[in-house]
């Protein structure tokens, strides 16, 4: 199979992913959405690594894994830390640091 | 020279006074008054002790010097701090320490009802220790030191009642205007550095020779303006009688008796320069004439007791700047004047704070009226002081102020008739407005409300007007006794002077002068003796009368010339610094929030839109790339 269908897909992945991070106000979709992107990105490495014969590609995924298991910790415990003191999970009612 | 390691002490000790009386605050309050007084007198018996040291020396060896530190030395410019008592200064340090001291013990009881009276000693003792380095001092940075410290205590002196604005208006006006005559010395002090290279009297004194003739008289003019300013000069002179609203002690002590002094104290001192620099000297003479018939006038038409004698003050200084700018022959007779003036103008300020003390702080004249039998001792010594200064011998005055009309008639020259008669009218004014003064206080018929209790002083204010009034009769004959004082003085001056061709004999003189004092007495005896005085100032005067009321519009001429234009410049500039700098300041701050207000519009607070802003900035870089790439 043309491994350049991979990077169609990751492009597609990464396109839902970005309008969904613009267009949605829930946090948790939001985030998501985020993954979806980063997972897009990694889809894109390995095939990278596939198409040129080595391994450089697929050890920058593992990198980008685990920054991602990182984020994921860190950011629910924002989200959830928000929803307990503002009872929403809206990511437009978290704007105060305008004022 | 000689030296002494005495000499700080007479500066220390009141300065010590000051300082304790000043830090204690109020605990100090049972027993200031005392511990300064007996400060001052302590440093007049070390003057006295001083004196009689320096009467066993032989003539050339009688001045002593102290080097106290060294206080500047900034490459070749070195000024120690020293002190130099000479034939001159041990004249000066009596003067102040003795005639403070008494004045001590007259606010002792005069300021007894005062809440402040520990400050106002401290003050004392403050303004002592600053005129005795003035006189002290051996260069002038020294005696410019004591300078300013005299300023300060007569500003904070006059204005020591400042819960009265206009008392502290007096006190600025007091401080501003010497702060005129102290840039003088400034610049006598610069000029003297820049082109001599030094600022000691002995220093200066040596290079006069040297020095070109402008230089000196640069010298002498800023000098001469230095003395104006202390002095109450004409043209400076608008300060002195506002500076009445002190306290009586200080008018006593500060405004007639020492402070005031200082620029004949300074001039006599640069003898050296004004005898080298004759457009100097003759402007030292014309100043002192314009202002002893400007201050004599003056005090024809003051009711405020104590403003006729500050106009008088006024015009005696005017004869010791006159008989200062005689050159060598009149030194002594200024020097003379003023230690005589220092005895019977104090006492006469004694005697008028006396009058005001009994009735409940009165001072003006017309509400006065008939005091003799109400107040004999201050009527007696009242009047031993306004017999000295009219100069009727033997009282001190006519050894004195003779002395001074006598050597302006021997001048020389056009200058010796003119520089003789103004001196000599200003005499018989002198002698008018005394005898005026005289009259409408003690004599005549009661002009006061029926609540007041006219009642003798006490002992402690009679005291030292008995003590002062003494001085005023006996001062003249005891310096003028075989030229006593002339001889003391004389190894500090040059002495081969010229002795010009007699214009009158003395005894000429001297007729000539009670002449014109008899018809100044006379004309006050048909003018306020002779009619009842009303006690409200007629308003239908002539218009003569109504300008030399208002001080010979000098105010009005200070202010038309210098404070209006000076105010407009003010206001300029300080429109031109709110336009233009503060313009300038703003409009970057202005600038720089305006700009912060626009972008702040792009700072929603919504994740959503920075997402988005990333997104687009991202593509757009993408983009960019692909472009550059292709």
């Amino acid at each position: 199979m043309n491994p350049y269908n991979y990077l169609y897909l990751s492009a597609l992945l990464f396109t839902i992913g970005a309008v969904g991070v613009v267009v949605r106000r829930n946090a948790i979709v939001v985030f998501m959405c985020i993954e979806l992107m980063l997972n897009a990105g990694n889809l894109s490495l390995v095939t990278f690594a596939r198409i040129n014969g080595n391994l450089q590609g697929q050890v920058f995924a593992f990198f980008t894994m685990v920054v991602a298991a990182c984020e994921v910790v860190i950011g629910l415990a924002i989200i959830v830390a928000i929803y307990r003191s503002r009872r929403s999970a809206s990511v437009d009612d978290a704007s105060l640091l305008k004022r | 020279m000689a030296t002494s390691s005495a000499l700080v002490y007479l500066i220390a000790l009141p300065l010590a006074g000051a300082l304790i009386l000043l830090l204690a605050g109020r605990r100090a309050d049972k027993w200031g008054h005392l511990l300064a007084t007996a400060m001052s007198g302590s440093a007049f018996v070390l003057g006295l002790i001083q004196l009689s040291q320096m009467l066993g020396r032989p003539t050339e060896q009688r001045g002593v010097g102290q080097k106290l530190f060294e206080w500047i030395s900034v490459g070749s410019f070195n000024v120690e701090a020293g002190l130099l008592l000479d034939q001159l200064s041990i004249c000066f340090v009596l003067l102040i320490t003795g005639v403070g001291t008494l004045i001590h013990i007259y606010s002792i009881s005069y300021m007894s009802h005062d809440r402040d009276r520990r400050r106002f000693f401290a003050f004392l003792n403050l303004f002592i220790a600053a005129m005795l380095l003035l006189v002290l001092g051996d260069s002038y940075l020294s005696l410019y030191v004591g300078w300013e410290g005299v300023g300060l205590a007569s500003y904070l002196l006059i204005g020591f009642w400042n819960q009265k604005p206009e008392y502290a208006t007096a006190a600025k006006k007091a401080f501003i205007m010497n702060r005129i005559g102290d840039v003088g010395l400034l610049f006598a002090i610069m000029i003297a550095f820049a082109t001599l290279g030094t600022v000691s009297f002995a220093g200066i004194k040596e290079n006069t020779e040297s020095a070109s003739t402008g230089t000196l008289t640069a010298i002498g003019i800023m000098l001469l303006l230095a003395a104006i300013g202390k002095s109450a000069q004409f043209p400076l002179q608008a300060w002195l009688g506002d500076a009445m609203a002190g306290p009586t002690p200080v008018s006593a002590l500060i405004h007639a008796a020492t402070m005031v002094t200082a620029g004949v104290y300074l001039i006599t001192r640069s003898n050296f320069i004004f005898d080298a620099a004759p457009t100097a000297q003759l402007l030292v003479l014309i100043v002192g004439a314009i202002t002893l018939l400007f201050g004599a006038v003056i005090g024809t038409a003051k009711d405020d007791i104590k403003k006729a004698l500050a106009a008088s003050t006024m015009s005696q200084i005017g004869y010791m700047m006159l008989g200062a700018g005689l050159g060598p022959v009149g030194y002594a007779f200024a020097i003379m004047h003023l230690i005589t003036h220092g005895f019977f103008k104090a006492g006469m300020f004694l005697g008028a704070g006396s009058v005001m003390h009994g009735m409940d702080g009165e001072v003006n004249m017309r509400r006065f009226g008939g005091l003799r039998k109400f107040m004999p001792i201050t009527f007696a010594t009242f009047g031993l002081g306004y017999l000295a200064i009219l100069g009727i011998p033997p009282f001190a005055g006519f050894y004195s102020k003779e002395g001074i009309i006598e050597t302006a008639f021997n001048a020389g020259g056009i200058q010796g008739p003119i520089f003789g008669s103004v001196a000599l009218i200003g005499a018989g004014i002198t002698a008018f407005y005394m005898t005026r003064v005289m009259i409408l206080t003690f004599t005549g018929i009661p002009r006061w409300d029926e609540k007041s209790h006219p009642h003798e002083s006490p002992i402690l204010m009679w005291l030292p007007m008995v003590i002062l009034a003494i001085g005023s009769v006996s001062s003249g004959y005891l310096l003028s006794k075989g030229d006593a004082l002339v001889n003391w003085l004389a190894p500090l001056f040059p002495s081969e002077y010229v002795h010009e061709a007699e214009l009158f004999a003395p005894i000429v003189v001297k007729v000539l002068a009670l002449t014109m004092v008899a018809i100044g007495v006379a004309i006050a005896f048909v003018k306020y003796s002779r009619t009842t005085v009303q006690s409200v100032a007629p308003e239908d005067v002539t218009l003569l009368t109504k300008i030399v009321r208002r001080d010979l519009l000098q105010d009005e001429f200070n202010e038309a010339l210098f404070m209006r234009p000076g105010q407009v410049a003010t206001a300029t500039l300080l429109k031109i610094d709110e336009v233009v700098v503060d313009g300038a300041v703003r409009g970057v701050g202005k600038m720089a929030l305006g700009s912060g207000t626009l972008l702040r519009k792009t700072q929603t607070g919504f994740v959503r839109s920075y997402a988005a802003l990333m997104l687009i900035g991202a593509l757009v870089l993408i983009a960019a790339i692909w472009v550059v790439v292709q």
